[in-house]
């Protein structure tokens, strides 16, 4: 059932996060998705734009999204497919203090590759200084952009959105 | 006098789709439509759309609307006509009255598709008639159409999904939203939707309204406070917010009037917008050979519109003649499936009560 908190504030809960982490064994052996999406809501692409099969068929249009961690590879597809711009893939086993985040991205200009992004979290706040490591534009017409930061290994599961602080001038289009 | 056999009222996605389906089976269509160029609502969607991947979901309603309206121009079973707007149906003498550019016209359609969509829903506060205060489909034209700005700082009421749309594609266009308010205590559109304005910064206040919007000749800012149970404001729970723009995404209602002036049955059912026309499955109304769809029919989302136009152009031409019966009834039977899926979820439950209220009434008509 949804959480009143995520319908009240648009933040999830504690408890929906949590439910979205994968084991620890699982952390530590690469990047993994995480989808944020809690709410039962006519949508399908991203079960579409998964090419090993780690989102599960949907039976009907309105379920949530089921993940299969074996098969997932962290590749990040999924992330740019998303209408809903829920979807981020971590990677914790990217240095020994740093992990990386791939987030769904939709402004201009986009950032540049090294740039420097303020960290932020669920409720936009600032959470800390991080690094553009790969900027992968959206595919054409009007796709969605996917950046992936550097930003502290601690911060994996609290970091979901970056203010740019290095524009690349690379334009979406 | 003109004579056509489909015309349909209204080229946004309901529209075009009906075209689409009625132009497939060879009948001629007229299409009109008071903007330029079909498309409608969706030339202003930024944004990706919800539904299933092999209809277009995670494609921006703008490219959608550009594939629809292409698709409708290549379509030689179709004419558009554009800058025309629809003025009145009159049953008797089955005459559609038109304003064209070269002025007032009538048409003799042989089926009439009503797809005009809906309007804006307003609100009482003092100051709502200074400038700066918009409606969100203002704004979306001002930004996502014309490329202008509707101020710097914006207040936004309403969080259904047009308020959380508008107020993301606000801060993509450069501009800060201060705030969403909302009335209700929970927050009305998708909770995706939510997040990711969240993420962006911008607080949403449920169970908050506007008290005023003040200013000179234009808005220089808005009081916002606590509401109660029953909607009455509590004073000493103000707030000041420095902003030039009130935008508000208060609801839509459905663009009825053409349907009262041509004598369609209405009936008021809140949970589908307040007064609608009363529709078969066929979305035909108590006016033989007049259809519906899209949000005339019931507020809902351009998935459903689309799905409904479909069946109305179906519908339309089926009763031409121009299907073949089995392959009406399998179509038929498919585009209600696919509504009756798009429904399924929980986000959809007042819709879905709202149209069991609307069968019930078909019902007792039947039974009369």
């Amino acid at each position: 059932m949804m959480d009143d908190v995520l319908l009240t504030t648009g933040i999830p809960s504690r408890e929906q996060i949590e439910s979205r982490v994968p084991p620890k064994e699982r952390r530590e052996k690469g990047p993994f998705v995480v989808i944020e999406c809690f709410q039962e809501i006519p949508c399908d692409p991203c079960y579409h734009s998964c090419r090993f099969g780690a989102i599960r068929e949907f039976e009907s249009i309105n379920d949530i999204p089921e993940v299969d961690l074996d098969k997932c590879t962290g590749c990040g597809i999924c992330v740019g497919s998303c209408p809903g711009l829920a979807i981020f893939v971590v990677d914790e086993t990217f240095s020994e203090t740093e992990c990386l985040i791939a987030l769904p991205y939709e402004f201009i200009p986009l950032p540049a590759k090294g740039g420097e992004v303020l960290l932020l979290n669920r409720a936009g706040e600032e959470v800390g200084k991080g690094k553009v490591h790969i900027v992968v534009p959206g595919k054409k017409p009007a796709g969605t952009s996917v950046i992936w930061v550097r930003a502290p290994k601690e911060l994996s599961m609290e970091v979901r959105n970056v203010k740019v602080l290095t524009e690349g001038g690379a334009r979406c289009e | 006098m003109k004579k056509t056999e489909v015309a349909i009222v209204g080229a946004g996605p309901a529209g075009i789709c009906a075209a689409l389906e009625a132009a497939s089976y060879g009948v001629e269509v007229t299409l009109i439509d008071r903007g330029e160029a079909p498309g409608g609502q969706l030339v202003k969607q930024t944004h990706k759309f919800f539904g299933w991947h092999e209809k277009s979901a995670g494609t921006r309603g703008i490219i959608i609307a550009q594939d629809l309206a292409k698709k409708a121009k290549e379509d030689p079973n179709i004419y558009f006509l554009g800058s025309t707007e629809a003025l009145g149906y009159y049953q008797d003498d089955g005459v559609l009255l038109v304003e064209t550019p070269d002025g007032i016209k009538g048409i003799k359609p042989e089926r009439l598709v009503i797809a005009a969509g809906a309007s804006e829903k307003m609100l009482l506060f003092p100051g709502n008639d200074l400038p700066g205060v918009y409606g969100a489909g203002a704004v979306q034209t001002l930004m996502n159409v014309y490329g202008v700005r509707p101020g710097q700082n914006v207040l936004m009421i309403g969080s259904g999904n047009i308020g959380l749309i508008v107020s993301y594609q606000l801060v993509q266009a450069g501009v800060h939203v201060e705030a969403v308010v909302e009335g209700l205590p929970q927050i009305g559109g998708y909770a995706v939707h939510a997040s990711k304005i969240r993420r962006l910064g911008i607080p949403i206040l449920t169970r908050h309204s506007i008290k005023e919007a003040y200013g000179g000749r234009y808005v220089e800012g808005a009081v916002i406070w606590e509401i109660d149970d029953n909607w009455q404001g509590i004073p000493g729970t103000e707030q000041d917010l420095k902003v030039d723009v009130v935008c508000l995404a208060v609801g839509l209602s459905p663009l009825c009037e053409f349907l009262w002036q041509a004598g369609a049955e209405m009936s008021y059912i809140p949970a589908l917008g307040g007064f609608v026309p009363i529709y078969d499955e066929n979305m035909e109304t108590t006016l033989k050979g007049v259809y519906v769809a899209g949000d005339v029919a019931s507020i809902e989302e351009a998935s459903t519109a689309m799905a409904e136009g479909y069946l109305a152009g179906l519908a339309a031409a089926h009763s031409l003649g121009k299907v073949p019966e089995d392959e009406f009834k399998s179509k038929k039977q498919a585009y209600a499936t696919e509504l009756e899926q798009l429904r399924a979820g929980p986000t959809s439950e007042k819709i879905v009560s709202g149209l069991s209220v609307l069968r019930e009434q078909i019902g007792k008509r039947v039974s009369l």
